[in-house]
């Protein structure tokens, strides 16, 4: 109980610095203290109207335990939980303001899409006929009112998971939870279902939670990144704060990203303040270009008849050793993360401020749709 | 297992043939006889049942009134039986399998018990419980003047005191398959945990209670012990089937046959109804 008043302050502090007063006001405030034999689930968050969080972890985090605190779906052993002002602690969670995406979307197999997303109004009173309306009219802007009549086990996972999505903000939810919302789809479909679920999200004018293990996810997602590691917080702040900067081994390691925001032609993508990227995805309009830190090759000096496209002049910033990895902090032409062995960093003779070239093949970055 | 099996034999005969045969003959004899007697001490009798029934007078046989009061009764208070075990015994079920509580473990025991209890004691059970001088029956005749032993009524009760156990079994068994997850989405949607349970839970484990309530009606139907020593055995009152089966056997051989027949027909028709439910559910 010592820490609850640092806890206090620094939560404050986060919400201030989201730019909104989150603590006392619209939105999410919370403390969840979950324990569970030796687990013990301890993270503080806060979130305004709007704001998409994403709580990041590897397994075992305690991740989900919080969300489903948030839900009422477990009790908390201490803290606190207050949305758009209101104590919910103690509220069970057919009352509470919440929607949940789990996981593996738990469509009610018996029902078709429709009444799984009119089952929400139902419960809360709306007459049948008057929420399947508003079901029907919920698939439509999924884009899934063909589908309206088909048992879930007639639906892709890219379909499951938008009824899913559509059965949560029926009941016009003021704190929406994602449960590992693209966990359970192929490579393919995350593709399509992460842009629209970004779409959707950005819609959605309440809180919205979202627990994953995949970096990617998270900072496509989400505004805000809550890493938690053994039931604590490690770290937290914007996704390309986090990449830049991370501050353990595990986030060095997965969320250790170089994100960038562009305007894609063809194989090109044209970054908002910044030098060209080339892709082996062939997209148009406003995307997102990552590639890990282990993807970037670094030379002392302009590296001749290179094959490599996307080669750029930089200053090392900064130099920080996680394990047997060191991860260089680039300036300069395109500011990335790289992370090289200690073997090769001693090579290259690598020094805050020194200048190096920064080669990345087009091949190992990832763009995908804004 | 046997599907692909027979498909394999019928597809080619000349490899899968010797090796089955080999796997056939590989059974030891001390394990192969004992199995063989077991399974014919489990057929012959049906057999023999088939063999000597009056196949020429069992249309008349079953025509007579006896017969068809003590069907027509037997039918009814297995339904009813079955109805009374589906309104409590989901209930319990639910109960058991979702709601932690101390001593959940010796609830469950309690709630087996009848299974393994011999129907007539539990039929002397039920008489000191209900019966006029019973523990709760004086308490009953004495304020609303029911009567339950040797009645209609209380046929209904011992069977379903027999059966129940069979369906909250069965009912426990699916709902603990079923994925409690389900509920909890129900509720983050809105719903109190009994709209949850009725129009989610429910509808997923209603093959596991058609089997459980199938299974409790089978039982209901052949119940003798309990129902002789509480309702006793009046013809058109509390007369059921088996009973009519027992009372035929001392002085109308034949008629217990053709009764039996019926029985047998009856049994086999819910196994064969079940097999599905049980080889899907499962």
């Amino acid at each position: 109980m010592t820490d609850t008043h640092d806890t206090r302050e620094s939560a404050r502090h986060r919400a201030g610095s989201a730019g909104e007063d989150g603590a006392d006001g619209a939105g999410l405030d919370a403390r969840l203290v979950v324990e569970r034999g030796a687990f013990r689930l301890d993270v503080a968050l806060t979130a305004s109207p709007g704001d998409v969080v994403a709580l990041l972890g590897p397994n075992g985090a305690g991740k989900t335990t919080a969300l489903r605190a948030l839900a009422g779906l477990i009790p908390l052993s201490g803290g606190h939980l207050r949305l758009d002002g209101a104590e919910l602690d103690r509220t069970p969670p057919e009352s509470r303001p919440v929607g949940v995406v789990f996981q593996d979307y738990l469509l009610f197999p018996h029902l078709t899409a429709l009444d799984n997303v009119a089952f929400g109004p139902r419960c809360h009173g709306t007459p049948k006929a008057a929420a399947r309306a508003q079901a029907a009219a919920w698939l439509e802007r999924m884009g899934l009112a063909q589908h309206a009549g088909s048992k879930p086990r007639r639906l892709s996972g890219g379909q499951a998971q938008r009824v899913a999505l559509a059965r949560a903000l029926a009941t016009h939810p003021r704190l929406l939870l994602l449960d590992e919302p693209l966990a359970a789809l192929d490579a393919r479909t995350r593709l399509d279902v992460r842009a629209q679920l970004r779409h959707h999200l950005a819609d959605f004018e309440a809180v919205a939670v979202l627990v994953t293990h995949d970096p990617l996810d998270a900072m496509v997602l989400a505004d805000h990144l809550v890493v938690v590691e053994d039931g604590r917080i490690v770290q937290e702040g914007s996704p390309a704060d986090i990449a830049r900067h991370p501050r353990t081994d595990y986030i060095a390691h997965l969320v250790g990203l170089n994100l960038y925001r562009g305007e894609a032609q063809g194989h090109a993508v044209h970054l908002d303040d910044g030098p060209e990227i080339t892709t082996t995805e062939e997209l148009t309009g406003p995307v997102c270009v990552a590639f890990p830190p282990s993807a970037v090759t670094l030379y002392r000096d302009r590296p001749a008849g290179s094959s490599a496209r996307n080669l750029w002049r930089c200053e090392v910033a900064g130099l920080e050793t996680h394990g047997d990895q060191i991860r260089a902090d680039l300036t300069g032409e395109l500011p990335l993360a790289a992370a090289l062995t200690t073997v090769a960093a001693a090579e290259l003779d690598l020094r805050p401020g020194a200048t190096v070239w920064a080669a990345v093949k087009a091949a190992q970055t990832h763009a995908y749709p804004a | 297992m046997t599907p692909p099996d027979k498909t394999g034999a019928a597809a080619d005969p000349r490899t899968s043939g010797p090796r089955r045969r080999r796997a056939r003959g590989g059974a030891p004899l001390p394990l192969l006889l004992p199995a063989l007697i077991g399974l014919a001490f489990l057929v012959l009798p049906l057999v023999a049942l088939l063999i000597r029934a009056p196949w020429r007078s069992i249309p008349e046989l079953l025509t007579s009134p006896e017969v068809w009061q003590a069907l027509k009764l037997s039918l009814i208070c297995a339904t009813a039986a079955t109805a009374v075990s589906l309104v409590i015994g989901v209930p319990l079920a639910w109960l058991l399998a979702r709601v932690e509580f101390p001593g959940r473990g010796f609830v469950r025991a309690l709630v087996t018990l009848p299974l393994v209890l011999p129907p007539v004691v539990g039929g002397v059970a039920l008489l000191m419980a209900l019966g006029r001088n019973g523990v709760l029956g004086q308490w009953l005749d004495a304020t609303f003047g029911i009567t339950l032993p040797f009645t209609t009524a209380g046929v209904v009760l011992a069977e379903a005191f027999v059966a129940m156990p069979f369906l909250v079994i069965s009912v426990e068994g699916t709902l603990r398959a079923a994925d409690p997850r389900y509920e909890e989405a129900a509720t983050t949607l809105g719903a109190s945990r009994f709209t949850a349970f009725r129009r989610v839970t429910l509808p997923l484990i209603a093959p596991g209670i058609a089997a459980g309530a199938v299974l409790a009606w089978a039982r209901a139907l052949g119940e003798f012990g309990a129902t002789i020593t509480f309702a006793g055995n009046f013809p058109d009152r509390t007369q059921t089937m088996p009973l009519a089966v027992y009372l035929a056997l001392q002085n109308d051989p034949d008629a217990a046959i053709a009764l039996s027949l019926v029985l047998l027909a009856v049994s086999i028709a819910v196994l064969a109804g079940l097999r599905d439910r049980w080889m899907t559910a499962s």
